[in-house]
Formats: C-alpha cells, structure tokens, sequence
C-alpha cells in the first residue's frame, strides 16, 4: 500500500496479486469465510493488521531495550527515539484495531441485522492501514523535522502516543467516524441491547476525546493539560469500558452466561470505571503547573481506580467458576481470566502503588510508570483481544473444538506462559529500576542531572535493565509462538464445539 | 425463583452508570475551565513568556512547604530584551523545535516523556552547565552538535545530532528558561540550582 500515487493499472494489478497470495493463506491456513458474516469477514482483516503491528510493537520494544544497554547501537540510524515512537504507537494502534475488529465481530449477532454501511467500513480499514503505512515510513526514513508546523502537518509532532503528524489525526478522526456510523446504523436497524447502548456512547466519548489532542499549544501547561484527556481518558476510561464491553459479550458467547448478569455487571462497572476514572484524571495533574487542588482530586479517584478492577475479576470469575470452568474455547477462557488479572494488577494495583501525590513526587517520570505502562497494557488489554482473536479463528475454522487436550495444545499453553511471564518479568526489572531511580535520582540526588546519571549508572539499575532485555526475548518467544498457534489450532479438527446453551 | 432486589436489579445500575458518568464529566469540565483560568501564561502559575528576561531560581519556601520558582530581577537571555511578543515567538520556535525533534520520546517535560534521557523541566537550572556565565554558550553548543559536547556520565548515552540550527537552539533555551519558571507544586523535589553556590 505504499505506492499510492502509482497509477490505476499497477494498483489493480497489485490488488489482484495480493488476493490471490490472501487466497493461498487462506487454504493454507485452513480459514473458511463461509462461516463469518460480514462484519466478521471486515473484523479479521483488523484483527490481521493487528497482530502484523503487534510483531512491530515487540520488535521495536526490543530495539529500544538494547539501547539502554548498548546505547551506541544503531546510534544516529535508529535512535532511541525513533524505536520507542514506533513501540509504543504500535502498541496504541494495534490495541485499536482489536478494539475495532471485536466490535465488527459482534456487531451483527449483537444487532441481529447486517452490518450498515459495510462499504465504506472496508475502505475505512484500507484508508487507515495505508495511512499507517506512510506514518511509520516517515517515522524510520525522515525521523524528524525543522521547528516548524510543516513538520507538525507532515512528520511527526512529538507528543508521546500522540506523534502522528496533523494531516494522518484528521484521517483516523474521518476513519472513526466510519467506524461510529456502521455501529451506530447497524444497531439502529436492527435492536439495542445494554451492550449496544454502552458501546455506542463509549464510542462517542472514544473518538470525541481524540479531538483534544489536536491542537498546537506553546504554554506546555496548557497542551499536557488537554494531551492527558487523550490519553488518560482513553486508556483509564473508555478503553477500560470497552473492555467491559467485550468481556460482558465474551463471557455470553463462550460461557453462555445470562444476558441479564452480564449488562447489570456492565452497567456496575461502567458506574465504578467513570466514576473513578473520569476525576482520576487528576493523577496526571500533580506537577505540570496546573492548582493545587487536583493533589487532592486525583490522589482520590485514582485511589478508588482499582476498585471496578476487582469488580471485574470477580466478574470473569464468578462466571466461570459457576459453570465449573466448562467452556468452548480453552484458550481464549484462559486469556479472558489472564485478562482479569492482569487488568486488576497492572491498572489497578501497579496503578495505585505510585499515584499517591506524596509518593508521586519521587516516582513521577522514572521507570516506575514504565513498570506500570508494561504491565497494564498488556494485563487490560492485550490478554483481551488475544482472547478474542482465538474466538474469532474458532468461529473461521468453522467452529471446531478448541480446548485443552486438542492436539498441538502445548502451542497455546506456552505462548500463554511465556507471553505471561515475560511481561511479568519486564515489570519486576523495571518496578526494581523504578525504585532504585525514585532513591538515588529522587530522593537523594534531588533530580539534577548528576543525580539522574548516577542512578543510571548504578549497578543495581544496570542489572535490572538486562533482566528487560531478558524478559522482552521471553514475551518476543511467546509472541512468536502465539502467532504461529494462531494460524494452526484447530486445523484439521474434525470434532465441533460443544454447543452453549444461554441460560436466560 | 426469588425476585431480584432492587439494589441488584439492571435499571437500577443503569441509572446510576449514566448520573455517575455525566456527574464525574459536569464536575471535569468546571474544574478543566479553572485550571485554564489559572494557568494561562502570565499568570500566577505559569508565567508570562518575557520571564526569559529575568533570572529565575528554584528554591524551598519554608511557609508553603514546598520548592517554588523564584524571579528575580534582570537577567538577559543572550543579552538582549525581548518584548514579549518576541519572547513568545522565540518560546515557540523552541516548543516547535522540541516536537520536531521527537524530545519526548527520549527526555521527559513536566516529568512526562521517555526515560533513556533526563528530565528537562528545570533543565535551564541545572548544575550540569558548569557556571552561569557560561551556561547559555554551553546549551547552544550542546544542541547544535550533541555528540562532540556529550558529557555522558558514564553512560555512554549521547543524544543524536538532530539538525538544530543556531536560531532554533535560541529557541529552545529560550522555552527551557521559561518552563523552569513554572509552578510545579514542588516537583522535582530538593533541586539544587546552579545558583546554590552563589548563595
């Protein structure tokens, strides 16, 4: 998709050429498309796209590890700078596209209709995925710009998880509008359900809140101010109920848990997630110039920010335990709990454990919020859409029996262990960097750059940073295997999936 | 099968999920409209961006319990007045520089960033640039070619030569003498300045 200028016969020609290299993974892979509606046809070219830039995520997260302990490796090629943009805007996005492709997923079962507007959903992920394309292009080949707002339109406007340029903001704001109306129609058409309500509003407050992110400020007081209602926003509310959504429809396809449990469930944690997360917000507001009250405010809400955490696990487990973990898919059960805790330990306790202001002052901007970045991207929402992506291959390889004692079972269960323990491990070497900083950085160096060097430099901090790069080989491991399982559980099973029956 | 109480029934929950949520959003909009009162730039937060004409100093203030900003009197950036339609052009151009070259996803701002370089908040107070007098020589020199200026500590991080022109790194001085001058609420905590000594 990188030729976009080339001319119609080429563009057909290519399109042509990569449907039939589709075609062929397709038989190889043993996917029929004849088992998916086309809201789930649309949702598995997302969910493609998002293991592609899940790969990307790891490779640059690996990159970045390295430098930190070789810096001079790929010095002035690839700076640090450059492999961290593309990891954690990977991350973001590859997050997003799972979003997406599980709300294609269920849109129509949800809606009992066809999905609306299919048309233009299709291009949308095109238009997105070209623009994607060109974006990191850009990122690798050009890196950075003059001080000027041609390099915020065209480059990059260095605004960590918001770097796209301007011109590719306005395209993914036009992408999401697509998005909101296929939802948003299809539902129309077809009947509302709890699950529909709180998804379509979620959505509207999802893509509204991007719009704050939009603008250029100098008063940096001003600009983080409204940066953190992208980003905190985003990934401490809305994206928090958007896994609840999915989760609650999860829990309902695969359990065959009552309709009515799971939205009463939803609407609990959506109270409890806005109800924290909203003026949580005022965690981020400690020290960037903004009053004093947000101390109070946001010491608060994030302390209460847990608290829809535990209601979800107890949840995911409740439900499963009350059908004594009979499900049937085994492996997407299995990430829906790693998801329950994850997000419980990573938000939530991680969270708290360093957003009180009195201990924020010394952890603020160490490796302590890498520690907590780690383990709540992958605990709230990476497990998620794993868990999804073996229900969506379940259904495309034509419902076939996926659990415990398939064969090649042991693929799942380690990709299961290693991507589980090597994130873990990341967080606990980064959690001990964290300290080490927040100590001889913090407390004792008074954050000079003296005192940040020598914690850099500290033994202790060196070791930690070696046990990353030992855990990140770990979760690239059992990415590679999760990747590798995903294109063959199941393949050749000839047994169907036990049939669930709704308890309503 | 016995009836669901109300405390447990959907509607219920229902309800209180949208009063929680406009609530919370109501009571964030107010507090957002106050927060942008108070910190518009020349006001008592953050001030104006002709600060850069004046020396700034972080110290501890004993009643307020915290470390706060302190202007001073008269202190020239590359010895010049700026009016402050020039100061905010020049505070742009290093806010643009600073975007431009990606600084975020190495160095943090405010605390907020990357964490493979140091934080830059009070960057302009930092012992690191030897003495005063030859501070603002020492931050242009370093900008504009990074790596023959690098003192790495031992670390052997160097920041990449990024094509910062003269008039940019100007720029992004300018920004950092006037982000110094921002009331963190006490963050960073127990700085010593580049002034310490003088005193």
């Amino acid at each position: 998709m990188t030729n976009m200028s080339a001319n119609p016969e080429t563009v057909t020609e290519n399109t042509s050429a990569l449907k039939n290299k589709l075609q062929a993974l397709h038989s190889w892979a043993a996917v029929d498309d004849s088992t998916l509606n086309d809201g789930q046809k649309l949702a598995v070219k997302y969910f493609m796209g998002a293991v592609i830039l899940f790969i990307f995520q790891i490779l640059f997260g690996l990159l970045a590890a390295a430098q930190f302990i070789a810096p001079n490796f790929l010095y002035e090629i690839l700076d640090f700078s450059v492999n961290r943009m593309v990891h954690i805007n990977a991350m973001i996005l590859w997050m997003l596209y799972g979003f997406i492709g599980c709300t294609y997923w269920l849109l129509e079962d949800e809606s009992g209709t066809e999905i609306a507007g299919l048309k233009f959903g299709v291009l949308g992920f095109w238009v997105l995925s070209a623009a994607i394309t060109v974006v990191v292009l850009v990122y690798l080949l050009v890196q950075t710009g003059a001080g000027n707002d041609t390099t915020l339109w065209l480059i990059n406007e260095g605004r960590e998880y918001i770097e796209a340029p301007r011109w590719a903001d306005i395209g993914i704001v036009i992408v999401m509008l697509i998005f909101f109306y296929n939802v948003v129609m299809t539902f129309s058409k077809g009947k509302w359900s709890g699950i529909a309500g709180v998804l379509t509003l979620d959505l509207v407050a999802l893509a509204g809140l991007y719009l704050a992110g939009m603008f250029y400020m100098t008063n940096i007081t001003h600009e983080q101010f409204w940066w953190w209602w992208v980003i905190h926003l985003w990934v401490e509310a809305t994206w928090e109920v958007l896994v609840g959504v999915i989760m609650a429809w999860s829990l309902m396809t695969i359990l065959g848990v009552s309709r009515k449990i799971v939205t009463t469930w939803l609407y609990i944690e959506v109270a409890l997630m806005f109800g924290s997360g909203i003026l949580g917000l005022g965690h981020h507001y400690f020290w960037i110039g903004t009053p004093e009250y947000w101390l109070t405010i946001g010491g608060f809400f994030s302390a209460l920010e847990p608290i829809p955490l535990v209601a979800m696990v107890v949840h995911a487990v409740y439900d499963s335990g009350e059908r004594g973990f009979k499900n049937m898919n085994h492996p997407a059960m299995a990430w829906l709990i790693a998801h329950a805790f994850g997000n419980f330990f990573g938000a939530g306790v991680w969270g708290f454990m360093h957003t009180l202001p009195q201990i924020n002052l010394y952890t603020h901007g160490t490796q302590w919020s890498a520690s907590h970045g780690h383990l709540a991207f992958f605990g709230a929402y990476a497990t998620i859409n794993i868990a999804f992506f073996y229900i969506a291959i379940q259904h495309w390889r034509g419902n076939v029996w996926m659990g415990a004692d398939s064969p090649n079972s042991w693929r799942w269960k380690w990709a299961l262990a290693l991507l589980n323990i090597g994130v873990l491990g990341m967080t606990i070497a980064l959690l001990i960097a964290g300290y080490e900083q927040s100590f001889i950085e913090r407390a004792i160096g008074g954050s000079t750059w003296g005192g940040y060097f020598a914690a850099q430099t500290h033994p202790s901090f060196m070791t930690a940073m070696h046990w990353r790069m030992l855990f990140g080989w770990v979760t690239a491991t059992g990415l590679g295997l999760l990747v590798w399982d995903l294109l063959t559980i199941g393949k050749g099973e000839t047994r169907k999936a036990e049939v669930i029956t709704h308890s309503e | 099968m016995s009836e669901t109480p109300k405390w447990a029934s959907e509607p219920f929950w229902k309800k209180v999920a949208v009063w929680v949520t406009a609530g919370s959003f109501l009571i964030l909009v107010i507090l957002t409209f106050d927060t942008l009162e108070q910190t518009k730039a020349g006001g008592k937060r953050v001030p104006a961006y002709s600060v850069i004409n004046k020396k700034i100093d972080y110290q501890f203030d004993k009643k307020l319990n915290k470390f706060m900003p302190v202007i001073g009197g008269e202190e020239l950036l590359f010895g010049k007045i700026f009016t402050e339609e020039e100061a905010e052009q020049l505070v742009t151009l290093g806010k643009k520089t600073t975007q431009a070259k990606n600084c975020m996803n190495c160095h943090t701002l405010l605390g907020n960033g990357a964490y493979y370089a140091p934080d830059l908040t009070k960057a302009w107070l930092d012992q690191g640039w030897l003495t005063v007098d030859l501070r603002e020589e020492q931050m242009l020199k370093f900008l504009m070619d990074p790596e023959k200026n690098a003192r790495t500590f031992g670390t052997g991080r160097k920041m990449p030569n990024l094509d910062i022109t003269e008039e940019e790194a100007r720029g992004v001085v300018a920004f950092l003498k006037w982000m110094s001058s921002i009331d963190t609420n006490g963050f960073p905590y127990n700085f010593t300045t580049i002034y310490a000594e003088d005193d």
